[in-house]
Protein backbone atom coordinates (compact mmCIF):
# COMPACT_ATOMS: atom_id res chain seq x y z
CA UNK A 1 0.00 0.00 0.00
CA UNK A 2 1.17 3.48 -0.75
CA UNK A 3 2.55 5.01 2.42
CA UNK A 4 0.94 8.35 1.72
CA UNK A 5 -2.52 6.95 1.19
CA UNK A 6 -4.92 7.79 3.99
CA UNK A 7 -6.29 4.86 5.95
CA UNK A 8 -10.05 4.57 5.75
CA UNK A 9 -11.27 2.88 8.87
CA UNK A 10 -14.76 2.98 10.21
CA UNK A 11 -14.75 4.73 13.55
CA UNK A 12 -15.85 2.79 16.63
CA UNK A 13 -18.60 5.24 17.45
CA UNK A 14 -20.24 4.94 14.04
CA UNK A 15 -20.50 1.19 14.58
CA UNK A 16 -22.01 1.64 18.03
CA UNK A 17 -24.47 4.27 16.81
CA UNK A 18 -25.50 1.96 13.99
CA UNK A 19 -26.21 -0.90 16.42
CA UNK A 20 -27.99 1.41 18.82
CA UNK A 21 -30.27 2.84 16.14
CA UNK A 22 -31.12 -0.62 14.95
CA UNK A 23 -32.09 -1.60 18.48
CA UNK A 24 -34.19 1.52 19.01
CA UNK A 25 -36.06 1.08 15.74
CA UNK A 26 -36.68 -2.56 16.56
CA UNK A 27 -38.07 -1.63 19.96
CA UNK A 28 -40.39 0.97 18.46
CA UNK A 29 -41.69 -1.46 15.86
CA UNK A 30 -42.13 -4.20 18.43
CA UNK A 31 -44.03 -1.92 20.81
CA UNK A 32 -46.31 -0.85 18.02
CA UNK A 33 -47.07 -4.40 16.95
CA UNK A 34 -47.64 -5.44 20.57
CA UNK A 35 -50.14 -2.64 21.13
CA UNK A 36 -51.92 -3.56 17.94
CA UNK A 37 -52.14 -7.23 18.90
CA UNK A 38 -53.42 -6.37 22.38
CA UNK A 39 -55.99 -4.02 20.91
CA UNK A 40 -57.32 -6.38 18.26
CA UNK A 41 -57.08 -9.27 20.71
CA UNK A 42 -59.19 -7.46 23.31
CA UNK A 43 -61.88 -6.63 20.76
CA UNK A 44 -62.01 -10.12 19.39
CA UNK A 45 -61.98 -11.69 22.86
CA UNK A 46 -64.98 -9.67 23.97
CA UNK A 47 -66.80 -10.05 20.72
CA UNK A 48 -66.13 -13.73 20.15
CA UNK A 49 -68.83 -15.13 22.55
CA UNK A 50 -71.44 -12.97 20.84
CA UNK A 51 -70.46 -13.93 17.30
CA UNK A 52 -72.74 -16.63 15.98
CA UNK A 53 -74.91 -17.15 12.98
CA UNK A 54 -77.96 -15.73 14.75
CA UNK A 55 -76.20 -12.47 15.60
CA UNK A 56 -75.11 -12.02 11.99
CA UNK A 57 -78.42 -12.98 10.40
CA UNK A 58 -81.07 -11.62 12.74
CA UNK A 59 -82.76 -8.25 12.63
CA UNK A 60 -81.96 -5.95 15.57
CA UNK A 61 -84.28 -5.67 18.54
CA UNK A 62 -85.33 -2.34 19.94
CA UNK A 63 -86.15 -3.27 23.52
CA UNK A 64 -85.25 -6.90 24.09
CA UNK A 65 -81.97 -8.72 24.24
CA UNK A 66 -80.81 -11.11 21.49
CA UNK A 67 -81.05 -8.84 18.42
CA UNK A 68 -78.77 -9.19 15.41
CA UNK A 69 -76.95 -6.85 13.07
CA UNK A 70 -77.98 -8.16 9.65
CA UNK A 71 -79.21 -4.84 8.15
CA UNK A 72 -76.24 -2.94 9.55
CA UNK A 73 -73.82 -5.29 7.81
CA UNK A 74 -75.73 -4.79 4.58
CA UNK A 75 -75.89 -1.00 4.97
CA UNK A 76 -72.17 -0.74 5.72
CA UNK A 77 -71.23 -2.61 2.56
CA UNK A 78 -73.92 -0.92 0.45
CA UNK A 79 -72.82 2.56 1.53
CA UNK A 80 -69.13 1.84 0.91
CA UNK A 81 -69.92 0.57 -2.58
CA UNK A 82 -72.20 3.49 -3.40
CA UNK A 83 -69.79 6.12 -2.10
CA UNK A 84 -66.89 4.53 -3.99
CA UNK A 85 -69.08 4.40 -7.08
CA UNK A 86 -69.37 8.18 -6.85
CA UNK A 87 -65.87 9.04 -5.66
CA UNK A 88 -63.88 6.66 -7.86
CA UNK A 89 -64.73 8.29 -11.22
CA UNK A 90 -64.38 11.78 -9.76
CA UNK A 91 -61.14 11.02 -7.91
CA UNK A 92 -59.60 9.14 -10.82
CA UNK A 93 -60.53 11.90 -13.21
CA UNK A 94 -59.18 14.63 -10.97
CA UNK A 95 -55.99 12.67 -10.30
CA UNK A 96 -55.39 12.05 -13.99
CA UNK A 97 -56.02 15.70 -14.73
CA UNK A 98 -53.57 16.84 -12.09
CA UNK A 99 -50.85 14.40 -13.06
CA UNK A 100 -51.09 14.68 -16.82
CA UNK A 101 -53.04 17.68 -18.02
CA UNK A 102 -52.72 20.52 -15.53
CA UNK A 103 -49.72 22.74 -16.12
CA UNK A 104 -47.20 23.26 -13.36
CA UNK A 105 -48.61 26.70 -12.65
CA UNK A 106 -50.45 28.46 -9.88
CA UNK A 107 -53.80 26.90 -10.74
CA UNK A 108 -52.45 23.42 -10.06
CA UNK A 109 -50.93 24.48 -6.75
CA UNK A 110 -54.23 26.01 -5.72
CA UNK A 111 -56.15 22.90 -6.76
CA UNK A 112 -53.74 20.73 -4.81
CA UNK A 113 -54.15 22.97 -1.76
CA UNK A 114 -57.93 22.62 -1.98
CA UNK A 115 -57.72 18.86 -2.22
CA UNK A 116 -55.30 18.60 0.66
CA UNK A 117 -57.53 20.83 2.77
CA UNK A 118 -60.53 18.70 1.93
CA UNK A 119 -58.52 15.61 2.86
CA UNK A 120 -57.64 17.14 6.21
CA UNK A 121 -61.15 18.35 7.00
CA UNK A 122 -62.47 16.62 10.15
CA UNK A 123 -65.24 14.23 9.24
CA UNK A 124 -67.64 15.92 11.66
CA UNK A 125 -67.39 19.06 9.53
CA UNK A 126 -68.23 17.05 6.42
CA UNK A 127 -71.05 15.45 8.42
CA UNK A 128 -72.66 18.76 9.26
CA UNK A 129 -72.16 19.97 5.70
CA UNK A 130 -73.89 16.85 4.44
CA UNK A 131 -76.71 17.30 6.89
CA UNK A 132 -77.30 20.91 5.94
CA UNK A 133 -77.05 20.34 2.19
CA UNK A 134 -78.45 16.88 1.52
CA UNK A 135 -80.61 16.13 4.56
CA UNK A 136 -82.16 19.55 4.98
CA UNK A 137 -81.74 21.77 1.90
CA UNK A 138 -82.33 18.97 -0.60
CA UNK A 139 -84.96 17.51 1.66
CA UNK A 140 -83.59 14.00 1.40
CA UNK A 141 -83.72 13.48 5.20
CA UNK A 142 -81.62 10.76 6.80
CA UNK A 143 -81.13 8.40 3.90
CA UNK A 144 -78.72 6.17 2.05
CA UNK A 145 -78.29 8.77 -0.69
CA UNK A 146 -77.46 11.56 1.78
CA UNK A 147 -74.95 9.26 3.45
CA UNK A 148 -73.36 7.99 0.23
CA UNK A 149 -72.84 11.49 -1.17
CA UNK A 150 -71.34 12.87 2.02
CA UNK A 151 -69.14 9.81 2.40
CA UNK A 152 -67.96 10.40 -1.17
CA UNK A 153 -66.67 13.81 -0.06
CA UNK A 154 -64.47 11.98 2.41
CA UNK A 155 -63.15 9.62 -0.26
CA UNK A 156 -62.58 11.93 -3.20
CA UNK A 157 -59.46 13.79 -1.98
CA UNK A 158 -57.74 10.56 -1.00
CA UNK A 159 -58.45 8.83 -4.31
CA UNK A 160 -57.42 11.96 -6.20
CA UNK A 161 -54.11 12.22 -4.40
CA UNK A 162 -53.33 8.51 -4.67
CA UNK A 163 -54.10 8.55 -8.40
CA UNK A 164 -51.93 11.60 -8.96
CA UNK A 165 -48.99 10.24 -6.98
CA UNK A 166 -49.21 6.80 -8.62
CA UNK A 167 -49.30 8.35 -12.09
CA UNK A 168 -46.37 10.64 -11.37
CA UNK A 169 -44.39 7.58 -10.31
CA UNK A 170 -44.69 5.99 -13.77
CA UNK A 171 -41.14 5.97 -15.22
CA UNK A 172 -40.55 8.60 -17.87
CA UNK A 173 -38.93 5.98 -20.10
CA UNK A 174 -42.23 4.13 -20.44
CA UNK A 175 -44.15 7.25 -21.37
CA UNK A 176 -41.45 8.17 -23.89
CA UNK A 177 -41.62 4.71 -25.41
CA UNK A 178 -45.36 5.12 -25.82
CA UNK A 179 -45.15 8.58 -27.34
CA UNK A 180 -42.27 7.40 -29.51
CA UNK A 181 -44.56 4.85 -31.13
CA UNK A 182 -47.06 7.53 -32.03
CA UNK A 183 -49.40 7.23 -29.06
CA UNK A 184 -51.46 10.25 -28.12
CA UNK A 185 -51.54 11.56 -24.58
CA UNK A 186 -54.81 9.81 -23.82
CA UNK A 187 -53.56 6.51 -25.28
CA UNK A 188 -50.39 6.80 -23.21
CA UNK A 189 -52.40 7.38 -20.04
CA UNK A 190 -54.89 4.61 -20.67
CA UNK A 191 -52.57 1.95 -22.05
CA UNK A 192 -49.29 2.57 -20.26
CA UNK A 193 -49.58 4.87 -17.27
CA UNK A 194 -52.79 3.65 -15.65
CA UNK A 195 -51.95 -0.06 -15.87
CA UNK A 196 -48.57 0.70 -14.32
CA UNK A 197 -50.15 2.80 -11.58
CA UNK A 198 -52.94 0.29 -10.95
CA UNK A 199 -51.48 -1.38 -7.86
CA UNK A 200 -50.87 1.96 -6.19
CA UNK A 201 -54.35 3.18 -6.99
CA UNK A 202 -55.86 -0.10 -5.85
CA UNK A 203 -54.07 0.08 -2.52
CA UNK A 204 -55.34 3.62 -2.02
CA UNK A 205 -58.82 2.51 -2.95
CA UNK A 206 -58.86 -0.17 -0.29
CA UNK A 207 -57.57 2.18 2.37
CA UNK A 208 -60.37 4.52 1.37
CA UNK A 209 -62.92 1.73 1.54
CA UNK A 210 -61.66 0.80 4.99
CA UNK A 211 -61.95 4.36 6.20
CA UNK A 212 -65.44 4.72 4.75
CA UNK A 213 -66.41 1.39 6.31
CA UNK A 214 -65.38 2.59 9.77
CA UNK A 215 -66.71 6.13 9.43
CA UNK A 216 -69.38 7.05 11.95
CA UNK A 217 -69.73 10.82 12.43
CA UNK A 218 -70.68 11.46 8.81
CA UNK A 219 -73.28 8.73 8.75
CA UNK A 220 -74.88 9.56 12.09
CA UNK A 221 -75.81 12.94 10.64
CA UNK A 222 -76.68 11.88 7.10
CA UNK A 223 -77.73 8.23 6.96
CA UNK A 224 -79.31 8.16 10.37
CA UNK A 225 -79.48 5.75 13.26
CA UNK A 226 -82.29 3.57 11.97
CA UNK A 227 -82.14 0.60 9.70
CA UNK A 228 -84.90 -0.41 7.32
CA UNK A 229 -87.15 -3.22 8.51
CA UNK A 230 -86.94 -4.82 5.07
CA UNK A 231 -84.00 -6.86 4.02
CA UNK A 232 -82.19 -6.33 1.75
CA UNK A 233 -83.43 -2.81 1.18
CA UNK A 234 -81.72 -1.25 -1.83
CA UNK A 235 -83.78 1.92 -1.80
CA UNK A 236 -81.70 5.09 -1.65
CA UNK A 237 -84.34 7.03 0.24
CA UNK A 238 -84.50 4.98 3.44
CA UNK A 239 -82.28 5.55 6.46
CA UNK A 240 -79.25 3.28 6.55
CA UNK A 241 -77.61 2.70 9.88
CA UNK A 242 -74.17 1.12 9.50
CA UNK A 243 -72.13 -1.06 11.83
CA UNK A 244 -70.05 1.75 13.27
CA UNK A 245 -73.10 3.95 13.78
CA UNK A 246 -74.89 1.03 15.42
CA UNK A 247 -71.91 0.49 17.70
CA UNK A 248 -72.06 4.09 18.80
CA UNK A 249 -75.83 4.20 19.04
CA UNK A 250 -76.44 1.14 21.19
CA UNK A 251 -73.80 2.15 23.70
CA UNK A 252 -74.73 5.81 23.99
CA UNK A 253 -78.44 5.95 23.59
CA UNK A 254 -79.60 2.37 23.61
CA UNK A 255 -82.31 0.93 25.74
CA UNK A 256 -81.11 -2.59 25.03
CA UNK A 257 -80.28 -4.80 27.99
CA UNK A 258 -77.49 -6.49 25.99
CA UNK A 259 -76.00 -3.29 24.50
CA UNK A 260 -72.51 -4.19 25.73
CA UNK A 261 -72.56 -7.58 24.04
CA UNK A 262 -73.97 -6.18 20.83
CA UNK A 263 -71.32 -3.46 20.78
CA UNK A 264 -68.56 -6.02 21.38
CA UNK A 265 -69.88 -8.29 18.63
CA UNK A 266 -70.27 -5.41 16.20
CA UNK A 267 -66.73 -4.22 16.85
CA UNK A 268 -65.41 -7.72 16.28
CA UNK A 269 -67.28 -8.04 12.99
CA UNK A 270 -65.83 -4.71 11.81
CA UNK A 271 -62.30 -5.71 12.72
CA UNK A 272 -62.69 -9.03 10.91
CA UNK A 273 -64.10 -7.37 7.78
CA UNK A 274 -61.22 -4.88 7.68
CA UNK A 275 -58.64 -7.64 8.16
CA UNK A 276 -60.20 -9.61 5.33
CA UNK A 277 -60.27 -6.54 3.13
CA UNK A 278 -56.58 -5.86 3.68
CA UNK A 279 -55.66 -9.48 3.09
CA UNK A 280 -57.64 -9.46 -0.13
CA UNK A 281 -55.75 -6.43 -1.37
CA UNK A 282 -52.44 -8.10 -0.71
CA UNK A 283 -53.53 -11.03 -2.84
CA UNK A 284 -54.86 -8.93 -5.69
CA UNK A 285 -51.80 -6.70 -5.58
CA UNK A 286 -49.47 -9.67 -5.77
CA UNK A 287 -51.46 -11.12 -8.67
CA UNK A 288 -51.24 -7.86 -10.62
CA UNK A 289 -47.54 -7.51 -9.94
CA UNK A 290 -46.85 -11.03 -11.10
CA UNK A 291 -48.79 -10.44 -14.28
CA UNK A 292 -47.29 -7.11 -15.25
CA UNK A 293 -43.75 -6.78 -13.92
CA UNK B 1 -20.82 22.02 -43.34
CA UNK B 2 -22.89 19.70 -45.47
CA UNK B 3 -22.52 16.12 -46.36
CA UNK B 4 -19.90 15.79 -49.07
CA UNK B 5 -21.21 14.98 -52.48
CA UNK B 6 -19.78 11.56 -52.98
CA UNK B 7 -20.82 8.68 -55.11
CA UNK B 8 -24.03 8.71 -53.08
CA UNK B 9 -26.92 7.04 -54.83
CA UNK B 10 -29.38 7.18 -51.98
CA UNK B 11 -31.75 10.14 -51.73
CA UNK B 12 -31.70 12.57 -48.83
CA UNK B 13 -34.15 11.45 -46.19
CA UNK B 14 -33.65 14.02 -43.48
CA UNK B 15 -32.26 17.45 -43.99
CA UNK B 16 -31.40 19.98 -41.33
CA UNK B 17 -30.78 23.63 -42.14
CA UNK B 18 -29.44 26.21 -39.75
CA UNK B 19 -31.21 24.67 -36.84
CA UNK B 20 -31.03 25.91 -33.26
CA UNK B 21 -32.51 24.42 -30.13
CA UNK B 22 -33.09 26.24 -26.86
CA UNK B 23 -34.38 25.03 -23.58
CA UNK B 24 -35.44 28.12 -21.70
CA UNK B 25 -32.61 30.65 -21.86
CA UNK B 26 -30.11 27.90 -22.59
CA UNK B 27 -29.06 27.35 -26.16
CA UNK B 28 -28.25 23.69 -26.63
CA UNK B 29 -27.80 23.42 -30.37
CA UNK B 30 -26.88 26.17 -32.79
CA UNK B 31 -26.23 26.66 -36.47
CA UNK B 32 -26.68 23.01 -37.40
CA UNK B 33 -27.01 21.86 -40.98
CA UNK B 34 -26.68 18.36 -42.33
CA UNK B 35 -28.16 15.88 -44.75
CA UNK B 36 -28.94 12.32 -43.79
CA UNK B 37 -29.29 9.81 -46.57
CA UNK B 38 -31.86 7.07 -46.79
CA UNK B 39 -30.74 3.52 -46.11
CA UNK B 40 -27.52 4.69 -44.55
CA UNK B 41 -26.35 4.66 -40.99
CA UNK B 42 -25.32 8.05 -39.69
CA UNK B 43 -23.45 8.12 -36.39
CA UNK B 44 -23.39 11.14 -34.11
CA UNK B 45 -20.36 11.29 -31.84
CA UNK B 46 -19.07 13.86 -29.37
CA UNK B 47 -18.40 14.40 -25.68
CA UNK B 48 -21.18 14.21 -23.08
CA UNK B 49 -23.40 17.24 -23.04
CA UNK B 50 -22.63 18.28 -26.60
CA UNK B 51 -26.27 17.97 -27.63
CA UNK B 52 -26.17 14.65 -29.48
CA UNK B 53 -29.25 13.18 -27.83
CA UNK B 54 -31.13 16.45 -28.05
CA UNK B 55 -30.38 16.59 -31.74
CA UNK B 56 -31.73 13.07 -32.20
CA UNK B 57 -34.92 13.88 -30.34
CA UNK B 58 -35.66 16.76 -32.68
CA UNK B 59 -36.41 14.31 -35.48
CA UNK B 60 -39.47 12.83 -33.78
CA UNK B 61 -40.24 15.81 -31.54
CA UNK B 62 -40.23 13.58 -28.47
CA UNK B 63 -38.69 16.38 -26.41
CA UNK B 64 -42.03 18.18 -26.61
CA UNK B 65 -43.47 15.63 -24.21
CA UNK B 66 -41.28 16.73 -21.33
CA UNK B 67 -40.77 20.43 -21.68
CA UNK B 68 -41.34 23.61 -23.58
CA UNK B 69 -38.50 24.00 -26.01
CA UNK B 70 -37.76 26.27 -28.90
CA UNK B 71 -36.62 24.86 -32.20
CA UNK B 72 -35.73 27.19 -35.03
CA UNK B 73 -34.44 26.56 -38.51
CA UNK B 74 -35.57 23.75 -40.77
CA UNK B 75 -35.80 20.01 -40.27
CA UNK B 76 -37.30 18.20 -43.20
CA UNK B 77 -38.30 14.63 -43.81
CA UNK B 78 -38.66 13.85 -47.51
CA UNK B 79 -38.65 17.58 -48.11
CA UNK B 80 -41.47 18.41 -45.70
CA UNK B 81 -40.76 20.53 -42.64
CA UNK B 82 -41.59 18.47 -39.57
CA UNK B 83 -42.19 21.49 -37.33
CA UNK B 84 -44.15 23.73 -39.63
CA UNK B 85 -45.07 21.58 -42.60
CA UNK B 86 -48.46 20.63 -41.24
CA UNK B 87 -47.24 17.21 -40.25
CA UNK B 88 -49.22 15.43 -37.57
CA UNK B 89 -46.83 14.69 -34.72
CA UNK B 90 -48.40 11.29 -34.10
CA UNK B 91 -47.85 10.33 -37.72
CA UNK B 92 -44.31 11.71 -37.57
CA UNK B 93 -43.50 9.49 -34.61
CA UNK B 94 -44.86 6.47 -36.41
CA UNK B 95 -42.58 7.22 -39.37
CA UNK B 96 -39.60 8.08 -37.19
CA UNK B 97 -39.14 5.35 -34.59
CA UNK B 98 -36.87 5.57 -31.59
CA UNK B 99 -34.77 3.21 -29.51
CA UNK B 100 -33.68 4.61 -26.17
CA UNK B 101 -30.51 4.41 -24.14
CA UNK B 102 -31.90 2.10 -21.51
CA UNK B 103 -34.10 -0.76 -22.72
CA UNK B 104 -37.63 0.33 -21.80
CA UNK B 105 -40.05 -2.49 -22.58
CA UNK B 106 -43.56 -2.04 -21.22
CA UNK B 107 -44.42 -4.19 -18.21
CA UNK B 108 -46.48 -6.37 -20.50
CA UNK B 109 -45.92 -9.62 -22.35
CA UNK B 110 -43.41 -9.89 -25.20
CA UNK B 111 -46.28 -10.13 -27.67
CA UNK B 112 -48.13 -7.12 -26.23
CA UNK B 113 -44.98 -5.02 -26.39
CA UNK B 114 -44.63 -5.55 -30.12
CA UNK B 115 -48.37 -5.33 -30.76
CA UNK B 116 -48.63 -2.03 -28.85
CA UNK B 117 -47.85 0.21 -31.81
CA UNK B 118 -50.05 -1.52 -34.38
CA UNK B 119 -52.92 -1.55 -31.87
CA UNK B 120 -52.58 2.22 -31.47
CA UNK B 121 -53.30 2.52 -35.16
CA UNK B 122 -56.35 0.34 -34.94
CA UNK B 123 -55.07 -3.07 -36.00
CA UNK B 124 -57.39 -5.47 -34.20
CA UNK B 125 -57.52 -8.58 -36.32
CA UNK B 126 -55.69 -11.34 -34.48
CA UNK B 127 -54.09 -12.92 -37.52
CA UNK B 128 -52.84 -9.62 -38.88
CA UNK B 129 -51.38 -8.77 -35.47
CA UNK B 130 -49.75 -12.18 -35.17
CA UNK B 131 -48.16 -11.63 -38.55
CA UNK B 132 -46.88 -8.15 -37.68
CA UNK B 133 -45.48 -9.36 -34.35
CA UNK B 134 -43.67 -12.31 -35.90
CA UNK B 135 -42.31 -10.18 -38.72
CA UNK B 136 -41.02 -7.48 -36.37
CA UNK B 137 -39.44 -10.00 -34.02
CA UNK B 138 -37.74 -11.71 -36.98
CA UNK B 139 -36.38 -8.41 -38.25
CA UNK B 140 -35.03 -7.73 -34.77
CA UNK B 141 -33.36 -11.17 -34.75
CA UNK B 142 -35.33 -12.16 -31.69
CA UNK B 143 -38.00 -14.50 -33.02
CA UNK B 144 -36.14 -17.76 -32.50
CA UNK B 145 -35.34 -16.88 -28.91
CA UNK B 146 -38.85 -15.90 -27.88
CA UNK B 147 -41.31 -17.66 -30.20
CA UNK B 148 -42.23 -20.17 -27.50
CA UNK B 149 -42.76 -17.60 -24.77
CA UNK B 150 -44.54 -14.71 -26.41
CA UNK B 151 -47.01 -14.56 -23.53
CA UNK B 152 -44.31 -14.18 -20.90
CA UNK B 153 -43.45 -10.84 -19.38
CA UNK B 154 -40.77 -8.84 -21.14
CA UNK B 155 -39.13 -8.04 -17.81
CA UNK B 156 -37.86 -11.60 -17.59
CA UNK B 157 -35.60 -11.11 -20.61
CA UNK B 158 -31.93 -10.20 -20.56
CA UNK B 159 -30.92 -6.60 -21.20
CA UNK B 160 -29.80 -7.37 -24.75
CA UNK B 161 -33.04 -9.17 -25.51
CA UNK B 162 -35.03 -6.32 -24.05
CA UNK B 163 -33.24 -3.85 -26.29
CA UNK B 164 -33.90 -6.00 -29.36
CA UNK B 165 -37.52 -6.22 -28.23
CA UNK B 166 -37.62 -2.43 -28.15
CA UNK B 167 -36.25 -2.43 -31.69
CA UNK B 168 -38.92 -4.93 -32.73
CA UNK B 169 -41.54 -2.77 -31.06
CA UNK B 170 -40.35 0.24 -33.05
CA UNK B 171 -40.25 -1.77 -36.28
CA UNK B 172 -43.79 -3.03 -35.83
CA UNK B 173 -45.29 0.28 -36.96
CA UNK B 174 -43.21 0.16 -40.12
CA UNK B 175 -41.08 3.28 -39.63
CA UNK B 176 -38.94 4.90 -42.32
CA UNK B 177 -36.31 6.24 -39.93
CA UNK B 178 -34.92 4.66 -36.78
CA UNK B 179 -33.31 6.91 -34.18
CA UNK B 180 -31.03 5.12 -31.74
CA UNK B 181 -29.86 6.94 -28.65
CA UNK B 182 -26.79 5.06 -27.38
CA UNK B 183 -28.67 1.79 -27.73
CA UNK B 184 -25.82 -0.35 -26.42
CA UNK B 185 -24.62 1.70 -23.49
CA UNK B 186 -26.33 -0.61 -21.00
CA UNK B 187 -25.34 -3.84 -22.75
CA UNK B 188 -22.46 -6.29 -22.55
CA UNK B 189 -20.15 -6.84 -25.57
CA UNK B 190 -22.01 -9.89 -26.88
CA UNK B 191 -25.39 -8.21 -26.77
CA UNK B 192 -23.78 -5.13 -28.30
CA UNK B 193 -22.42 -7.04 -31.26
CA UNK B 194 -25.86 -8.55 -31.87
CA UNK B 195 -27.38 -5.08 -32.00
CA UNK B 196 -24.61 -3.91 -34.33
CA UNK B 197 -25.25 -6.83 -36.69
CA UNK B 198 -28.89 -5.93 -36.58
CA UNK B 199 -28.17 -2.31 -37.51
CA UNK B 200 -26.31 -3.47 -40.60
CA UNK B 201 -29.28 -5.59 -41.67
CA UNK B 202 -31.87 -2.95 -40.90
CA UNK B 203 -30.24 -0.28 -43.01
CA UNK B 204 -31.25 -2.24 -46.09
CA UNK B 205 -34.68 -0.74 -45.67
CA UNK B 206 -34.35 2.04 -43.09
CA UNK B 207 -32.59 5.30 -42.45
CA UNK B 208 -30.71 4.98 -39.18
CA UNK B 209 -29.30 7.74 -37.01
CA UNK B 210 -27.34 6.50 -34.04
CA UNK B 211 -25.84 8.45 -31.16
CA UNK B 212 -22.90 6.67 -29.61
CA UNK B 213 -20.11 7.25 -27.14
CA UNK B 214 -18.25 4.31 -28.50
CA UNK B 215 -15.82 5.32 -31.23
CA UNK B 216 -15.29 1.75 -32.41
CA UNK B 217 -19.01 1.29 -32.67
CA UNK B 218 -19.35 4.37 -34.86
CA UNK B 219 -16.52 3.07 -37.04
CA UNK B 220 -18.05 -0.40 -37.29
CA UNK B 221 -21.68 0.36 -38.03
CA UNK B 222 -21.94 3.73 -39.70
CA UNK B 223 -21.56 5.04 -43.22
CA UNK B 224 -21.39 8.67 -42.14
CA UNK B 225 -20.13 10.16 -38.93
CA UNK B 226 -20.89 13.59 -37.53
CA UNK B 227 -18.78 15.05 -34.74
CA UNK B 228 -20.55 17.43 -32.36
CA UNK B 229 -18.92 19.75 -29.91
CA UNK B 230 -20.67 22.22 -27.60
CA UNK B 231 -23.89 22.13 -29.56
CA UNK B 232 -22.29 22.63 -32.94
CA UNK B 233 -21.47 20.33 -35.79
CA UNK B 234 -17.71 20.35 -36.15
CA UNK B 235 -17.35 17.95 -39.04
CA UNK B 236 -19.35 15.40 -40.95
CA UNK B 237 -18.03 13.04 -43.54
CA UNK B 238 -17.89 9.46 -44.64
CA UNK B 239 -17.07 7.42 -41.56
CA UNK B 240 -13.84 6.02 -42.98
CA UNK B 241 -12.63 9.53 -43.74
CA UNK B 242 -13.54 10.87 -40.33
CA UNK B 243 -11.57 8.06 -38.76
CA UNK B 244 -8.57 8.20 -41.10
CA UNK B 245 -8.22 11.70 -42.48
CA UNK B 246 -10.41 14.17 -40.62
CA UNK B 247 -10.20 17.72 -41.87
CA UNK B 248 -10.54 19.43 -38.53
CA UNK B 249 -7.87 19.06 -35.87
CA UNK B 250 -10.47 18.92 -33.10
CA UNK B 251 -12.09 15.87 -34.67
CA UNK B 252 -8.80 14.09 -34.82
CA UNK B 253 -8.02 15.01 -31.21
CA UNK B 254 -11.36 13.66 -30.06
CA UNK B 255 -11.16 10.44 -32.03
CA UNK B 256 -7.67 9.69 -30.88
CA UNK B 257 -8.68 10.33 -27.30
CA UNK B 258 -6.67 13.47 -26.71
CA UNK B 259 -9.69 15.23 -25.26
CA UNK B 260 -13.27 14.52 -24.46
Amino acid sequence: MNAAAPVFRRSRTSKIVDRLMRGVLWAIALTFVAVLILFVGAILKQGWPVLNLGFLTKMPETLDAGGGIKPQIFNSIYLVILSLGISLPVGLGAGIYMAAYAGQGRALRFLRLCIETLAATPSIVLALFGMIVFVQAMGWSFSIRSGALTLALLNIPVITRVTEVSLLAVPRELKEASYGLGATKLQTILKVALPYAATGILTGLVLTAGRAFGESAILVFTAGTNASAHFPDFRLTVPGETLSVHLWYVTSDGTLPDAREIAAGTAAVMILVLLTLNLLVRLVDRAIRRRTR
Amino acid sequence: MLTPTLPETKPIKLSVRDMAFSYGPKKILDGLSMDIHAERVTAIIGPSGCGKSTFLKCFNRIHEVAADVDVSGDIQIDGVDIYRGGIDVVDLRRRVGMVFQKPNPFPKSIYENVAFGPRLFGVKDRETLDGIVEDALRKAALWDEVKDRLKESASGMSGGQQQRLCIARALAVNPEVLLMDEPCSALDPIATSKIEDLISELKESLTIVIVTHNMQQAARVSDYTAFFWLGRLVEMDLTERIFTTPKVQMTEDYITGRFG
